[in-house]
């Protein structure tokens, strides 16, 4: 199905779906995302049932400031979705999807890790790349980039944000 | 009185082994384990020498690609994302210069294409030679190590002698490759197709039926398909569980959609199919090779002509490496102010990319390796994520090697090829 194709499909039951630049992007409610994925993933013309992988991006002072992102494909009929959730600063929380994709349980922890999105419901949210105990989330825009703080014969060269502009 | 001493021995064996059951040991294995394949780190329970439960650990090699990218231009990301999965340089660049493409609705010119089918494709069989000697390795097989190792060797020449670098390339750059093969290259690509083929028989006569590879690989770590697809599992080891499922036949890059090469499946499931699977890839990345020169012979440019997207610069093989061309230093130093300002901006500012996001899977040697980027129109990324392929395959290694031995656990994560440059990024 091409992505126009696609797009029309998924319409009938969601209507904040739209195609740029080839790809078929689907906006849905935080009540409604489980139910939406399920269908998705067992429509037999849609028949997206493998998640690629899931994310978010973060901008400040938008509202919702959060998107979680999940990339799911269809080796069936070999056609594309990304499916967008919204989270707001205050309580960024979406459900998790790991009961319909268990591959979303590291791609979840990786997610909460970098930028705090608590995914309810998770049978194991910790924190997976970076060490337990590290303060903050470092994919927010909020967070410098940081680095080490370097001197030598007497000149100070900053972190690598603080020196271009 | 021996009656009662019996039954009483009886007796004191049966709970002792009661209470020994109840009692799993939990190991670390790793994260300095030669045999993890870098730095992970699995936490073993085990009963016994059987493995009771698995929990693999990972981040020990995080370095913060996807935000340090967030803070530099287009062009250098592609400096940083070529060091994720450090035994595919190439394909990490690739899917990252094909997002930012089909952001800034450009093609690179069909040389250029090319050039990045011809060194994936060399990079792949690269990177199986490495899984192949260390796999071999870490079973026994040493032989097959210094084998792999060897031939790996002249493709990194290979790669050194047409890029400056052996690994961590940034050959490929937004619109095309940063510059053409040097004089002899195809030729040297020529004699390594024809010392390969006969190579890959070599490395078949020392292992496919040798009865220890068997013993240590067949039945070994199975994983049928249902399960591969759930935990997210791409690449060789989903194609060993009986999927065809290949991004360059599926969903056609870098015109991946012109050549001949079959998608190669085995039904095992297990360490051995993926033995299997990996061994015939190489032998079709050799045919893509060779199509690849056979299209060489027309020359053509390599990177896109719009000068707002092209980097500025003419690079040459000097005595003291590849650098920019005395003609070209002449030309933006003493011909042209216009052309040096241009040159300057374009270095320090780069190009500036229009506001939307993509999301591209190429196939790399370990499944779909997927950039989700996102620009917001200035002249650096917004956002990367780096879908790896190691990242999802990883998860699947707790049900393999359930119920097996400690040392399958071994075969299994060889099997299953895990780069954690690429799973940490």
């Amino acid at each position: 199905m091409t992505a126009a194709q696609l797009a029309e499909r998924v319409r009938a039951r969601s209507s904040d779906v739209v195609v740029q630049r080839g790809e078929a992007m689907l906006v849905v409610e935080r009540d409604e995302l489980l139910e939406v994925l399920a269908w998705l993933r067992d429509d037999p013309e849609l028949r997206l049932d493998f998640l690629s992988s899931v994310t978010a991006t973060d901008r400040p002072g938008h509202e919702p400031r959060f998107w979680v992102v999940y990339e799911l494909y269809s080796g069936e009929h070999r056609h594309r979705l990304r499916v967008k959730v919204g989270a707001t600063e205050e309580a960024p929380r979406v459900p998790t999807v790991t009961g319909l994709f268990p591959t979303a349980d590291w791609h979840e922890r990786e997610t909460y890790d970098f930028y705090g999105i608590v995914f309810d419901g998770h049978p194991n949210l910790r924190r997976i790349l970076l060490p337990d105990d590290w303060e903050g989330f470092p994919l927010r825009k909020t967070e410098e980039l940081g680095g080490v703080n370097t001197r030598y014969h007497g000149a100070f060269i900053p972190p690598v944000d603080r020196r271009t502009s | 009185m021996s009656d009662l001493g019996a039954h009483a021995s009886a007796e004191l064996t049966a709970d002792s082994t009661a209470e020994l059951r109840q009692e799993t040991m939990v190991i670390n294995m790793g994260p300095q384990h030669p045999s993890t394949h870098g730095v992970l780190r699995l936490l073993l329970e085990l009963d016994g020498e059987t493995v009771v439960s698995c929990e693999p650990i990972v981040g020990y090699l995080h370095t913060g690609i996807e935000k340090n990218v967030e803070y530099r231009t287009w062009q250098q990301g592609v400096a940083f994302v070529t060091r994720a999965d450090y035994l595919s340089p190439f394909f990490n660049e690739l899917a990252y210069c094909l997002a930012a493409e089909k952001l800034l609705g450009i093609e690179a010119p069909p040389r250029a294409q090319l050039l990045r089918v011809l060194f994936c494709e060399m990079n792949r069989i690269a990177s199986h030679l490495v899984w192949l000697a260390t796999s071999g390795m870490e079973l026994g097989a040493i032989s097959m190590m210094l084998y792999g190792f060897r031939e790996r060797e002249q493709i990194l020449d290979i790669f050194e002698a047409a890029t400056g670098l052996r690994m961590n390339h940034a050959y490929v750059r937004i619109g095309g490759v940063v510059m053409d093969l040097p004089e002899g290259s195809t030729g040297r690509v020529g004699d390594f197709l024809e010392t390969m083929t006969g190579r890959i028989d070599e490395y078949e006569r020392l292992l496919t039926k040798n009865p220890i590879w068997i013993q240590r690989n067949a039945g070994i770590g199975v994983l049928p398909a249902g399960d591969a697809l759930a935990f997210g599992v791409t690449g060789p080891t989903l194609r060993a569980s009986g999927v065809a499922r290949d991004v360059r036949r599926d969903e056609p890059y870098a015109g991946y959609e012109t050549f001949e090469f079959d998608v190669v499946t085995r039904e095992g499931a297990d360490c051995y199919a993926r033995y299997a699977v990996r061994i015939e890839e190489m032998r079709q990345s050799l045919r893509i090779v060779e199509q690849c020169l056979e299209r060489l012979r027309e020359p053509g440019p390599v990177m896109v002509e719009d000068p707002k997207v092209r980097w500025p610069a003419v690079l040459e093989v000097g005595p003291d490496g590849i650098g920019n061309a005395p003609s070209y230093i002449t030309h933006i130093m003493e011909e042209s102010m216009e052309a040096l300002i241009h040159h300057f901006k374009m270095v320090t500012e780069g190009i500036s990319v229009p506001a939307g996001e993509v999301y591209v899977p190429v196939e790399s040697p370990r499944g779909e390796l997927g950039f989700y980027v996102v620009a917001d129109g200035s002249n650096r990324p917004s956002k990367i994520k780096i879908r790896d392929p190691s990242f999802a395959n990883l998860q699947a290694v707790p049900e393999m090697v359930r119920g097996g031995l400690v040392a399958d656990t071994i075969a299994v994560i060889a099997s299953v090829d895990p780069v954690m440059g690429g799973v940490d990024r």
